[in-house]
C-alpha cells in the first residue's frame, strides 16, 4: 500500500503515512450526543482529545474508489482539515504550536455511520480505502476559519468551516503533543464537520477547503469474494 | 532465528544471539549493554487487543461494561509509541495507576485480505515480546481506552528478538512473566487467549488489509500492578524473549512541574 500522490511543494515534501482523527471536536457533533455524554457509558464529556488512527491501509488519493461493505446502505464522509506536521513536535505551547505546523489538506474521513462512542470502533474507522488525502498539501495563514464543502452528485449537500472546534488548531497540536510527539509528514485531523453526509455505492462525492483544492471521490460495492 | 535490530558505533545493526550477549551480521560481539537496542522489526501499523485473556476481563470485571462475548476489543496505536528494549518510560509526576501489560507481539510476514483462520498462521513472519503500558489515571470512556492511556511516547516497548514463526511451533503454548524489581508480579499462559491469533487474523484481515511489519498484540492476563519511577519492569515470554524497560520521571525527560 503506496502511500497517495500529494502535491506537496515545501518541507517535508512528503506525508509519513501516519494520520490521527479528532472525535468530537466540532461543537456541534459534541451538543448533538447532550445530556447522553453524561450517562452510562461515558459518564461525562470527553476531557482530552478523542483521538483514533487511520492506519495505512486506509490511506488513498484523490479519485479514489471508496468501497461500500456489504450490508452497509451507506458510509458517514467526514469532511475535516488535515494539519500537516513540518517539525517534530513534542510538547508544544499554544502560542507556539503553529510553527509546528508545515500546512494543511484535506481528509476524506470515511466511517461506517455508528453512534455509540465508547470502544473505538476499528472495525468501522479502519476498512481499506477508508482516508483519502489531497489532492496538494499548501500553507495555512489562518487554519480555524476555512468554509468547506462537500458535494455529493454535483450536488451541494454540506456547508461548514473549520471554526467553532472544542479546540482549535493550536491548541489541538498543544493537548495532543502534551502526550505523543508527532514527527514531519504526520497529519493531525482537526475534526470533522458534524452533520456528515451519507453516501451509497454508485454515487460521487467531493470534498473541497479554501486554499486546499477539491478532493473527489466515487463510491462504489465492495466486490465480492468467492 | 532470532534476530535484533540494533544501534553501535554510528551505524544500525542486525544482531543475533550470541554467548556473551549478541553479535553483529559483521561478526562483532557485545555485550547486552554496549548497544542501543531499537525494535526488533520495521513496524508498520500497530493493533493492539484489550480484555483477550479471560483472567483479565474477570480482574476487571467491576469497572467493565463488557464480556467476553462481544466483539475483539481493538485498537491501534502510532509508530511514536515505540520503544525498543532496555529503554525508558515516562511516569508523569502525580499519576497514580501506571502499569505493564505483557503481550505476545505478532508480527505479520505476508499481505492478508479476507483471510481464513485455518490459513492465518501462514500470514505470520514470527513473534517478539511487548510491553504495553497504560496510565489508568487518563482513562475516559471514549473510544476507551483512548490514546492519551495507551498511546504514549515510548509506551509500547517491543523487543529485544525478532524470532521466526518457523521456531515457535505452537504460539498458544507459552508461558509469559512480568517481574518488577525481580519480583514475579503477573503470570499467564497464551493458551488462556479468548480470541486466539488465527481468530484475531480472520477477524482484522476481513476489513483491513495486514500488511509485512504489521503487528498484532494480543493482549495481556492478570496481575497488572502500579509501577513507580526507578522500577525495572521485566515483561518475559518462554522461548521468545526477555524485554526489559524501567520507568523513569519528569526530570529525565526535561519536563519541569
Amino acid at each position: 500500500m503506496a502511500l497517495p500522490e500529494i502535491d506537496f511543494p515545501f518541507a517535508p515534501h512528503r506525508l509519513s503515512g501516519v494520520v490521527y482523527g479528532c472525535l468530537l471536536n466540532h461543537r456541534p457533533a459534541l451538543e448533538a450526543i447532550g445530556e447522553a455524554a453524561n450517562a452510562t457509558p461515558y459518564k461525562g464529556a470527553p476531557k482530552a482529545p478523542v483521538l483514533y488512527v487511520k492506519p495505512r491501509n486506509t490511506l488513498a488519493g484523490d479519485g479514489a474508489t471508496v468501497r461500500v461493505p456489504a450490508g452497509t446502505m451507506a458510509l458517514e464522509l467526514g469532511a475535516a482539515l488535515g494539519l500537516v506536521i513540518g517539525r517534530t513536535a513534542c510538547r508544544v505551547n499554544e502560542a507556539q504550536a503553529l510553527e509546528y505546523v508545515a500546512g494543511g489538506c484535506i481528509v476524506a474521513d470515511v466511517c461506517v455511520p455508528h453512534d455509540s462512542f465508547y470502544r473505538p470502533s476499528v472495525r468501522l474507522r479502519a476498512r481499506d480505502g477508508f482516508c483519502p488525502i489531497g489532492p496538494v498539501v499548501r500553507r495555512l495563514s489562518q487554519p480555524d476559519a476555512l468554509s468547506v464543502k462537500v458535494w455529493v452528485d454535483g450536488q451541494l449537500v454540506h456547508e461548514t468551516t473549520t471554526g467553532d472546534r472544542v479546540r482549535h488548531a493550536a491548541r489541538l497540536l498543544a493537548d495532543v503533543s502534551a502526550f505523543m510527539t508527532l514527527s514531519p509528514g504526520d497529519v493531525l485531523m482537526l475534526g470533522v464537520s458534524h452533520g456528515a453526509p451519507q453516501i451509497g455505492a454508485d454515487q460521487s462525492a467531493a470534498i473541497e477547503i479554501d486554499g486546499l483544492g477539491r478532493l473527489a471521490l466515487r463510491f462504489a460495492a465492495e466486490e465480492a469474494r468467492a | 532465528m532470532k534476530t535484533a535490530r540494533v544501534a553501535y558505533a554510528g551505524a544500525v545493526h542486525t544482531a543475533t544471539p550470541h554467548a556473551q550477549g549478541l553479535q553483529l551480521a559483521d561478526g562483532r560481539v557485545l555485550a547486552e549493554d554496549q548497544v542501543t537496542w531499537l525494535a526488533p522489526f520495521e513496524v508498520g501499523t500497530i493493533i493492539a487487543l484489550g480484555l483477550n485473556y479471560a483472567d483479565h476481563v474477570k480482574e476487571l470485571a467491576k469497572e467493565l461494561t463488557v464480556t467476553t462475548k462481544d466483539e475483539p476489543l481493538v485498537f491501534l496505536k502510532g509508530p511514536g509509541s515505540v520503544v525498543g528494549h532496555r529503554g525508558l518510560t515516562r511516569r508523569p509526576e502525580g499519576v497514580q495507576f501506571m502499569h505493564y501489560e505483557c503481550e505476545l507481539a505478532v508480527v505479520i510476514g505476508r499481505t492478508a485480505s479476507k483471510v481464513k483462520a485455518a490459513n492465518a498462521l501462514a500470514h505470520v513472519a514470527g513473534y517478539t515480546v511487548c510491553n504495553d503500558y497504560a496510565i489508568r489515571d487518563y482513562l475516559e470512556n471514549w473510544y476507551r481506552p483512548n490514546l492519551r492511556v495507551k498511546n504514549r511516547d515510548a509506551g509500547t516497548v517491543l523487543g529485544p528478538w525478532f524470532v521466526d514463526a518457523a521456531d515457535v511451533p505452537d504460539p498458544h503454548d507459552l508461558k509469559l512473566r512480568t517481574l518488577v524489581n525481580g519480583e514475579i508480579r503477573q503470570q499467564g499462559h497464551t493458551g488462556n487467549m479468548v480470541n486466539d491469533i488465527p481468530a484475531l487474523i480472520e477477524y482484522l484481515s476481513d476489513f483491513m488489509t495486514l500488511c509485512a511489519g504489521d503487528v498484532i498484540l494480543t493482549g495481556t492476563p492478570e496481575g497488572v500492578v502500579n509501577v513507580n519511577t526507578g522500577d525495572e519492569v521485566v515483561c518475559e515470554i518462554d522461548g521468545i524473549g526477555r524485554l526489559i524497560n524501567t520507568i523513569a520521571g519528569d526530570a529525565e525527560f526535561g519536563v519541569r512541574a
